[in-house]
């Protein structure tokens, strides 16, 4: 029992940097960040207990009973606040990507793995401005898995679009065919990829729906909980085919929309408030 | 008689060699299995020892597809799986990357010359458990209910369906 992960890991149980937020309930935000440091010291000593006693791992296939989605509420999503973002990168090991020392830092912006970003649109005519999450959209009709040669791209039964990544060839034409600029190309090699997301050279990734959350039986992302512990309450994730679940019931009740609903790509993640 | 005596130290000869053939292997198998790693104390790995020389990778194989393509996570046959039993650890307590070559499948690797390119992507030390801490933390608070409901969401006042999606 004595190989654990904590001095491994010194990036996951750290508090945030506040510096980041601008959001208004700093207290509770440092509170979390020690009680997730907190958690991972009494966990990191046991690893495969950790696994076993708090995941509920799945043991039969996804089935299409379920279809997983997102709702943005974009009016309650605040300027300047990268909770989600920061969330994002701490669950998927984003955060430890580093910039290569002969790269410039305007290269380094374009070549880093971004799954998750923030977007601020501003209606010319009446000068509103607007910030949204956008990630992958998890099209029902998902263009990037039309495109892939090798079947790399592909759509899992619950509706998260994924890349696999042993049949990922590297190609990007998914890359291209996606409307919302939602995929990465790993350019380096990656050598501290955390356990539950392995990443590396040479692939495509994008944002899975914390696709180890919901095998594990969890019932949220790691931006929806980010956002919601920050009392900003502007993403609610869920199952879209479920009539009784919080999402289906949000979207029956308030006007929502998909981002280039023109496209007809019946998307996953859908705003409110654009 | 001459013949007779050639043929049993023959034998011998054979005995000698399987034995010794079976003491290296022996040999090798601790030699592999690191010390210190929780596989040293265990009895079994989750197949029979020669199976699992023989068959790991196939294994392993048909798990990656169940695993990405079908959400299957709680077979005994995953790659984390192996990583966490048979990773061992240095004298300052750090975990040692399983694919080194003088590591439990670096090792094997370079003597059999085969390529392990299952680290160019996976974890070769088990690294940030399979849940983060946040999910922890955040799975603890679901039960509490910190989740917001419908009617919370959108709502400045948190409580049941009180804000306007709960109230259209
Ligand atoms: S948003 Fe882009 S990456 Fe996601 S499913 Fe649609 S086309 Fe694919
Ligand atoms: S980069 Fe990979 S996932 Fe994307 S189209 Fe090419 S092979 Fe498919």
């Amino acid at each position: 029992m004595k190989h654990q992960e904590a001095p491994l890991d010194p990036s996951l149980g750290s508090p945030p940097d506040p510096t980041l937020n601008a959001g208004p309930d700093q207290s509770r935000r440092a509170f979390l960040g020690i009680a997730a440091g907190a958690t991972a010291a009494v966990v990191a000593p046991a690893f495969v207990l950790q696994a076993q006693a708090v995941g509920n791992p799945r043991a039969e296939r996804v089935s299409d009973a379920h279809r997983w989605g997102l709702l943005v509420d974009t009016n309650r999503c605040v300027d300047g606040c990268r909770a989600c973002v920061d969330a994002c990168d701490q669950e998927n090991g984003l955060d430890l990507q580093r910039k290569q020392p002969d790269q410039s830092e305007a290269e380094w912006d374009t070549q880093k793995a971004v799954w998750l970003r923030k977007v601020k649109l501003q209606d010319n005519l009446t000068g509103r401005v607007s910030n949204l999450p956008m990630m992958c959209q998890h099209c029902e009709h998902p263009p990037c898995v039309d495109v892939c040669p090798t079947g790399a791209s592909f759509k899992r039964a619950d509706g998260i679009v994924m890349v696999d990544r042993h049949t990922c060839i590297g190609c990007r034409y998914c890359m291209m065919a996606c409307p919302y600029k939602a995929r990465s190309f790993i350019h380096e090699v990656v050598e501290d990829q955390l356990t539950r997301v392995p990443r590396g050279k040479g692939c495509v990734e994008s944002c899975n729906l914390c696709v180890s959350r919901r095998d594990q039986g969890l019932d949220s992302t790691a931006c929806a909980d980010a956002c919601t512990a920050l009392g900003h309450r502007a993403i609610l994730f869920g199952d879209l085919k479920d009539p009784a679940s919080a999402i289906s019931q949000a979207l029956r009740t308030m006007p929502s929309r998909q981002i280039r609903e023109d496209l007809d790509l019946n998307t996953g993640v859908r705003y409110a408030g654009v | 008689m001459a013949i007779a005596v050639i043929r049993v130290s023959l034998v011998a000869v054979g005995l000698v060699w399987v034995l010794a053939a079976q003491t290296v292997l022996a040999g090798d198998a601790q030699r592999y299995v690191k010390p210190g790693s929780q596989a040293a104390h265990s009895a079994a790995c989750v197949e029979e020892t020669n199976f699992m020389r023989r068959n790991h990778m196939e294994l392993i194989k048909h798990q990656r597809d169940s695993t990405v393509h079908h959400g299957i996570r709680s077979t005994k046959h995953s790659l984390a799986g192996c990583v966490n039993c048979h990773v061992s650890v240095s004298p300052e307590g750090q975990a040692l990357a399983i694919n080194g070559r003088d590591q439990f499948c670096g090792a094997c690797h370079a003597f059999s010359a085969v390529d392990v390119n299952c680290f160019g992507c996976h974890a070769n030390v088990p690294r940030g458990g399979l849940l983060s801490p946040a999910a922890l933390a955040a799975h603890g608070d679901a039960t509490a209910g910190a989740r917001p409901s419908p009617g919370q969401f959108m709502s400045d006042t948190p409580g049941p369906a009180t804000g306007r999606a709960g109230g259209q």
